[in-house]
């Protein structure tokens, strides 16, 4: 039974799941009117070694599917394969290979912060942490967990952890990435300036970092700027971090809402006009063709309403922070968009978590729903024009 | 690998709303009817690829040819992951010809079933593990149609095995759920409580404006009864006709100028009652402020969620259950009130006094609705 696995095939398929989406709602089940008609879009085997390396490594594992060792690189594969193309299915094969140690207690180190990487893609938070916890409690040289432990507690606004996180990270890491860890965190509780200052130089003098790297280091230094007031040199860091040529739906969609947040739709059309696939892009394309008048804006509005309907349906939660924007900008329901975004800030407490909320809960004429917003603005001194500015809106309209 | 995965760092990594396909789901139907159950479920063409095979030249495209060869295989897999039975006994399913249908995310088969069963089923059990060794985080999304009603349910590996009553969710169980919903409606809702007893107050009294600007008591209780009567009929008819409206969609008001004119209707009632400006005809006022409290009724009902397929029953439930929880009030005031008519303590107390207190306190509603403030309590 040959078991087919992915590699980049990113044009095509954009192309087939933009003719998928086109195509009528509820169109009716039909045969199609040759065998040569092509149907779906997989990767490769043939064309692609690297679909043929994981399929390789794929069969060893099936062969021996209690090697710790062994499934722990499949399940990572599946990861990368999954954050490259943006399909969750692999999350799902990497979830089968961990089977054996899946409801464990206390599963082998690799296995445990694996299990937890997986954990966090279904916003099973505090399970992740019990998970790194434990990894970086047997292994304290374990990079990978302490960054992800620093990450996820960054999402849950528990700074003081994160910050442990990055204490335990530094000396594992690059200084680079060092300094951009203890930044993130010390630009949320007070330490802006300093925390922008400390990432600059240190990505000044990171000479010999690769593109990746200083990719993320200068989409952090742009956010930071950004929630300082300090426009000039927000867009600056995301014009650089674009200029690296290294495509990334995170930074895109960050300069996307950068554009938005200064008037500018015109410019999201063009910087994401290939981003129909990701729902976090498509979300921005909308808001922006509705901003512009661009007739297209009612094509992708449909289609957002499709997906979210989709994730739904089968009861996924995850996609709470988009479908509460989409609610509030594209469908302008306050009560629907202020639901989810409560729900959505019961999980995760970003900075784009508490926006959505503080605008939700303007537009809908309720103010308390945000006061746990108002608290982390307060309790941790959070720098933010931005979230300032609603806030002080909100507290007036009370 | 380490800087890699440290790069990920609080970057989309953590967060999976990147995604542009969703996970895994297939599309199961099944109804059942007076004739027999059938079904119809659909299955992503790339998760058939990935457990048997499609792409049978792995060029990477899934052709019409490649998939039709593999019909017996599909339906073969399929069929050995799903299973029926009906008030307990296996059924047979027998899979049909394959055609082909488009989801948000791709290209699905569609697999026709025939269920046979022993007879049509009061209950039916479904176990489904389709992909459940492959993609832990593949779901069954159900939609079983039987005698009328609807109703979704996800399978997968969280909850493999599930069963459904296909009688038990009757229509009348469920007008219960809702009458009772009604009933516990206006008990909690003091506004409407407080709105009809501002106008059942004086029903037990008589104005003699003309002669002598002050109450009398009523002579029969019979007069008093038929005020009463009057009022809660107008009061209920005003609001049926707009809870109707408002959940049937034909109608909306902003739920703040429902809530405010709710909390002014109630303000003037009581006022009316200390310094009276309409006394005889108060089931004009019941039937005119009715109108606004059905508003008021209606955010509730589509809060508590309402059946698609029953609309016009949970809606009608929900009316008679408002009914009889206002009967049940006026069944212990009217008793109560008829025998205090005669006594100072009635028509200065409970009339003037009452109706102040309530005034008061449907003002400071008036004032937190209007200007979306929190002043008391609760």
């Amino acid at each position: 039974m040959p078991s087919i696995t992915a590699r980049r095939f990113l044009p095509v398929l954009g192309l087939c799941l933009l003719f998928v989406l086109c195509l009528p709602a509820g169109a009716a089940p039909t045969v199609p009117a040759s065998d040569a008609q092509v149907l779906e879009r997989v990767p490769a085997r043939v064309a692609d070694p690297r679909v043929r390396d994981l399929q390789a490594l794929r069969t060893a594992w099936r062969a021996d599917p209690r090697n710790a060792e062994l499934a722990v690189r499949l399940a990572r594969r599946y990861v990368d394969e999954a954050a490259a193309e943006g399909d969750p299915r692999y999350i799902g094969y990497a979830q089968a290979a961990l089977a054996p140690w899946w409801n464990e207690p206390a599963p082998p180190v690799a296995v445990r912060v694996q299990r937890a990487v997986l954990r966090q893609y279904g916003h099973q938070f505090a399970e992740a942490l019990a998970d790194l916890d434990a990894a970086v409690l047997a292994e304290p040289a374990n990079a990978q967990a302490w960054s992800w432990l620093a990450a996820i507690q960054m999402v849950r606004a528990d700074y003081s952890a994160a910050a442990r996180g990055c204490d335990g990270l530094a000396p594992l890491t690059t200084p680079l990435l060092a300094a951009g860890c203890r930044a993130a965190v010390d630009s949320l509780t007070g330490h802006a300036e300093a925390a922008a200052n400390s990432l600059g130089a240190a990505l000044k003098a990171a000479t010999d970092a690769g593109a990746e790297e200083r990719l993320w280091a200068l989409t952090r230094l742009a956010e930071i700027a950004e929630r300082r007031g300090d426009l000039a040199h927000a867009e600056g860091s995301f014009r650089a971090a674009l200029g690296l040529g290294v495509a990334d739906v995170y930074l895109q969609a960050a300069y996307a809402d950068h554009l938005l947040d200064r008037g500018r739709p015109a410019e999201v059309l063009t910087l994401l006009k290939d981003g129909t696939r990701a729902d976090v892009l498509l979300l921005r394309l909308a808001i922006a063709a509705k901003a512009a008048k661009d007739p297209r804006a009612t094509g992708w509005t449909s289609d957002l309403e499709a997906r979210f309907a989709a994730a739904r349906a089968r009861g996924d939660r995850t996609h709470e922070k988009e479908e509460a924007r989409f609610a509030l900008e594209l469908k302008g329901d306050a009560a629907r968009a202020l639901a989810l975004a409560r729900s959505n800030y019961a999980v995760q407490r970003e900075a784009a978590d508490a926006r959505i909320l503080l605008e939700a809960a303007i537009a809908a004429r309720q103010p308390d729903a945000a006061a746990p917003v108002r608290e982390w603005l307060t309790a941790n001194r959070v720098e933010s024009v931005a979230l300032q500015a609603l806030a002080a809106k909100l507290g007036a309209g009370r | 690998m380490r800087r890699l995965m440290a790069v990920c760092l609080a970057l989309a990594c953590v967060v999976p709303g990147v995604q542009a396909h969703k996970p895994s789901d297939s599309y199961l139907s099944i109804s059942v009817g007076d004739t027999g159950v059938k079904g119809q479920w659909d299955i992503a063409l790339r998760d058939l690829d990935f457990a048997i095979g499609l792409d049978t030249d792995g060029n990477g495209e899934i052709t019409w040819g490649e998939v039709r060869a593999k019909h017996g295989e599909i339906a073969a897999y399929a069929l050995a992951r799903l299973a029926v039975r009906g008030d307990g006994a296996p059924c047979a399913i027998e899979p049909g010809a394959q055609q082909i249908d488009d989801h948000t995310d791709g290209a699905y088969t569609v697999l026709p079933l025939a269920i046979r069963c022993a007879n049509v089923p009061a209950q039916l059990a479904i176990d489904y593990t389709l992909f459940a060794d492959l993609d832990p985080q593949h779901r069954g999304l159900l939609n079983l149609q039987a005698l009328g009603l609807t109703r979704t349910a996800v399978l997968g590996p969280q909850a493999p095995a599930q069963t459904f009553e296909l009688k038990a969710v009757s229509r009348w169980a469920q007008f219960i759920d809702y009458a009772r919903e009604g009933v516990w409606h206006i008990w909690i809702g003091f506004d409407h409580i407080l709105f009809l007893l501002s106008l059942l107050l004086p029903a037990v009294l008589l104005w003699r404006g003309r002669q002598a600007q002050h109450w009398q008591p009523a002579e029969t209780f019979r007069q008093a009864g038929i005020d009463v009567l009057k009022t809660v009929t107008a009061f209920t008819l005003a609001h049926s006709i707009t809870l109707s409206l408002a959940t049937l969609g034909f109608m909306s008001l902003p739920s703040r100028w429902v809530e405010s004119a709710i909390a002014a209707s109630v303000v003037l009632a009581a006022l009316n009652n200390v310094w009276p400006v309409l006394h005889s005809r108060r089931w004009m006022v019941a039937f005119g402020f009715g109108l606004i409290h059905g508003f008021g009724f209606a955010s509730v009902l589509v809060d508590l969620g309402l059946p698609r397929e029953a609309l016009a029953l949970a809606l009608v439930g929900f009316n008679l259950g408002v009914e009889g929880g206002q009967l049940a009030i006026v069944a212990v005031f009217l008793p109560l009130a008829f025998a205090l008519r005669r006594t100072a303590f009635y028509r200065r107390a409970v009339m003037v006094g009452g109706s102040m207190l309530i005034a008061v306190l449907a003002g400071i509603w008036l004032v937190e609705r209007v200007f979306q403030v929190k002043l008391l309590g609760f």
